[in-house]
């Protein structure tokens, strides 16, 4: 039976953007449908009715939500090109935890750092920085995070690198300033055709989040 | 020297998690109290991104998140899986999961809470409680995934247990069993598998403890 793959997504998502590498890494031949969020389909309502949000993966007519799940069922279905995590469960904890780290807080302390002004933002943008700083200790000298080959934690990590301009510029900091070893490890990432074809650039990020922050009333 | 130790608090539904998922593997640890007031440097040193518990060391290597711990557990210990084993229905329980560990912050949120805040928690809890009626107990089941508990009604258990003390200690009613009688039988079950009933803290001990600390924190609110 022929595999039908269909993935809800929104261009600028930065949990699309994972499963769009994710799949690109495997050489998965899906549909990409782009999804108004100010007026979502009837098929996004049906397959995640809990949400009502995107990323959604429907994979013959079943859903998966949540991106991170969605990397991982990605890598256990089509299992035999490109593994994604690692087999050892010391290593796959690690690379969970991490995951988890970057939902928890860099995302949250990201979005802080461009929806906020004045002295709310200027700790959201310590803590940003902090929080890069940590993620970028993790990494070391390592090729990836998931050490010689591109993996879990790169995959849920190197979306955010199309949003840095954004943060810079609203925060107005340089990420590779305080963190030259991330901006290198997203440069290598960036070489790699699934991750460069999955991401939008970052300008156009940028004048996104402008459009957004004039909506949302924050100047 | 034990091979497997678990760092937690006598209160704590996240450590329970990891409890309920060693005894239903028969492995063998060591158990260590945690003063969360006064954290042991042991902890700080095995956790020191969150400091928190629960905390997993397996020949001397740390785990932390207990989601991420439950996962490592069923993977080193394949008996009794926590987890289905096809890729899609597992897939549906991480997403139960995750939407669990995303809730369990309301715990929090209604005992810190009074007035208005107190009545957008409380709403926030009944639009849970609705979520868990309808989409996740349907079929019939007796468990999140059939006849057996596994990570999902782990992940929940919260609501099972911890949920009425929470009523108790701030003297409202949120949970009706009519209201939601998928939710209730999935409570009776779950509460009267052997394994559960015994491994669970003592209610009406952590209620005088967290009454006593939201007196406190609500007096040194409102100072």
């Amino acid at each position: 039976m022929a595999e039908e793959v269909v993935l809800l997504d929104f261009w600028p998502s930065l949990f699309g953007m994972r499963s769009r590498i994710a799949l690109a890494e495997k050489g998965i031949k899906y549909e990409y449908k782009e999804e108004d969020l100010r007026n979502k389909s009837a098929l996004l309502l049906q397959m995640n009715p809990v949400h009502k949000k995107i990323p959604v993966l429907i994979h013959n007519g079943k859903p998966v939500c949540e991106s991170l799940i969605q990397v991982q069922y990605i890598d256990e279905v089509w299992h035999d090109k490109a593994p994604l995590l690692p087999s050892d469960p010391y290593q796959k904890a690690t690379g969970r935890f991490w995951a988890d780290y970057i939902d928890k807080k860099i995302y949250d302390l990201g979005s802080r750092v461009w929806k906020t002004m004045g002295e709310e933002q200027a700790t959201a943008k310590k803590e940003f920085i902090e929080s890069l700083k940590l993620i970028e200790k993790e990494l070391g000298d390592k090729p990836y995070f998931g050490g010689e080959s591109f993996g879990y934690v790169d995959v849920a990590f190197i979306p955010f690198y199309s949003w840095f301009y954004a943060y810079e510029k609203c925060g107005n900091f340089s990420i590779e300033a305080e963190c030259p070893k991330l901006i290198a490890w997203a440069k290598r990432c960036m070489q790699k055709e699934s991750v460069a074809k999955s991401l939008p650039g970052q300008q156009k990020v940028y004048d996104f989040i402008l459009q957004m922050k004039k909506h949302l009333g924050i100047e | 020297m034990a091979v497997v130790k678990l760092f937690g608090t006598w209160f704590s539904p996240y450590a329970y998690r990891v409890i309920w998922a060693l005894k239903l593997k028969g492995i063998s640890y060591e158990y260590i109290e945690e003063d969360i007031r006064s954290k042991s440097p042991l902890l700080l040193q095995y956790n020191p991104i969150h400091k928190k518990v629960p905390v997993l060391v397996h020949d001397g290597k740390p785990i932390c998140e207990s989601t991420v711990i439950l996962q490592y557990i069923d993977e080193i210990w394949p008996q009794n899986p926590l987890l289905p084993a096809d890729p899609y229905d597992r897939a549906v329980a991480l997403f139960w999961i995750k939407f669990a560990d995303d809730k369990v912050y309301l715990m929090s949120k209604l005992y810190q809470a009074d007035g208005e805040e107190q009545r957008a928690a409380v709403k926030e809890w009944l639009e849970m409680l609705e979520v868990m009626e309808e989409h996740v107990l349907i079929g019939g089941k007796k468990f999140f995934s059939g006849d057996e508990i596994n990570m999902v009604d782990i992940a929940f258990s919260f609501v099972a247990h911890w949920l009425g003390v929470l009523e108790d200690v701030v003297g409202l009613e949120i949970f009706e069993p009519h209201k939601f009688p998928r939710v209730s039988s999935w409570i009776q079950n779950f509460k009267s598998i052997p394994l559960i009933k015994e491994n669970l803290p003592d209610a009406d001990k952590m209620s005088a403890f967290s009454k006593h600390g939201r007196e406190m924190m609500l007096a040194s609110k409102s100072n």
